[in-house]
């Protein structure tokens, strides 16, 4: 296989990685809301908590577009 | 297509060498001044009156005050308001040169892995420094969670130890990807907008299209700027939170 069209495949499959992540983002999002909706004067207290969740859930995604950009643009 | 990341070179403005050390002043450089001046200058601008009913500006420094505040003391506790200015600088350092970024043709510190790493090992040594001068060894409590089964606690001591010294690739890391992958984002979807407008006919008419998407993708930028900047905070929260109080 040609090496080029091997890195673009490989930064495809990398990409892959964000989609995942974003599962778990969502699905964070969503337990959020359910959690709030059933008891909501405790949400507005456990905002940073979500924030710092989703900071770590997303960081996993980032680094995968971090392998994707690296595959295309090094 | 124009090349999307063009916009991350570095450009030597004044060659400058201080005792061997090569200290060229870059349109990095110039940005980080810009922005350091842009948040000092509004600060001084806004606190200027000091009234006991605030003026707008300084109706809004007060908020940016109290947010910054409000979450140092959730998540340290009353003793953590030592670490506020530490804490209130990073906060408007990154929001400031993130927002800077935003306009079009800036220069965007906060893309460049080493500004953020810098920042990110400044972070990790400080919670390493704190955590050993006010606890000791005790800081070492940090790696032996309360209450795990003796036959596990090897495994769980490793795992914390790993995830204890990932924090500064990790937290580098996120806001120099989002940031560079939204910059990305917005120059390929505005290269389709030259592409399809040069493709002529049919491939013209949809061309507002990608500029729609461009606009969304603004805002949903503005966004990440300000969260990326929250979240960056927070997480210097929560790390220096484990230097003030080690034992979970």
């Amino acid at each position: 296989m040609d090496p080029q069209s091997a890195k673009f495949i490989g930064a495809g499959i990398a990409a892959l990685g964000i989609g995942i992540a974003a599962i778990g983002v969502g699905n964070l999002f969503g337990q959020f809301l359910q959690g709030a909706l059933r008891n909501p004067s405790a949400a507005d207290g456990q905002f940073g908590r979500l924030i710092f969740g989703f900071a770590v859930t997303e960081a996993l995604g980032i680094f995968a577009l971090v392998v994707a950009f690296l595959l295309l643009f090094t | 297509m124009p090349d999307p990341i063009h916009q991350f070179e570095v450009k030597r403005l004044f060659p400058l060498e201080i005792f061997g050390v090569d200290a060229t002043f870059t349109n990095s450089a110039l940005f980080m001044v810009a922005g350091v001046l842009l948040s000092f200058g509004l600060l001084m601008y806004a606190s200027r009156g000091r009234s006991l009913v605030p003026s707008r500006m300084q109706s809004v420094a007060e908020s940016v005050y109290e947010f910054v505040a409000g979450m140092v003391r959730d998540s340290m506790g009353e003793q953590g308001m030592k670490f506020f200015p530490l804490i209130f600088t990073f906060f408007m350092f990154i929001l400031t040169l993130n927002m800077l970024g935003m306009i079009p043709g800036f220069f965007t510190v906060t893309s460049q892995i080493w500004v953020t790493a810098a920042l990110a090992i400044l972070v990790f040594l400080t919670v390493i420094v704190v955590g050993f001068a006010k606890n000791g060894l005790g800081f070492l409590k940090l790696f032996v969670p309360d209450g795990v089964p003796i036959y596990v606690l090897p495994l769980v001591s490793l795992i914390e130890v790993i995830s204890f010294f990932s924090r500064p690739l990790s937290h580098s890391l996120r806001l120099f990807a989002n940031m560079l992958a939204g910059h990305i984002t917005l120059k390929v979807f505005a290269g389709f907008i030259i592409m399809l407008l040069g493709a002529g006919g049919a491939a013209s008419a949809i061309a507002p299209l990608p500029l729609l998407a461009v606009l969304g993708i603004t805002a949903l930028e503005f966004l990440v700027a300000f969260l990326q900047a929250y979240v960056f905070t927070m997480l210097t929260c929560m790390y220096l939170n484990d230097a003030l109080h080690p034992g979970h």
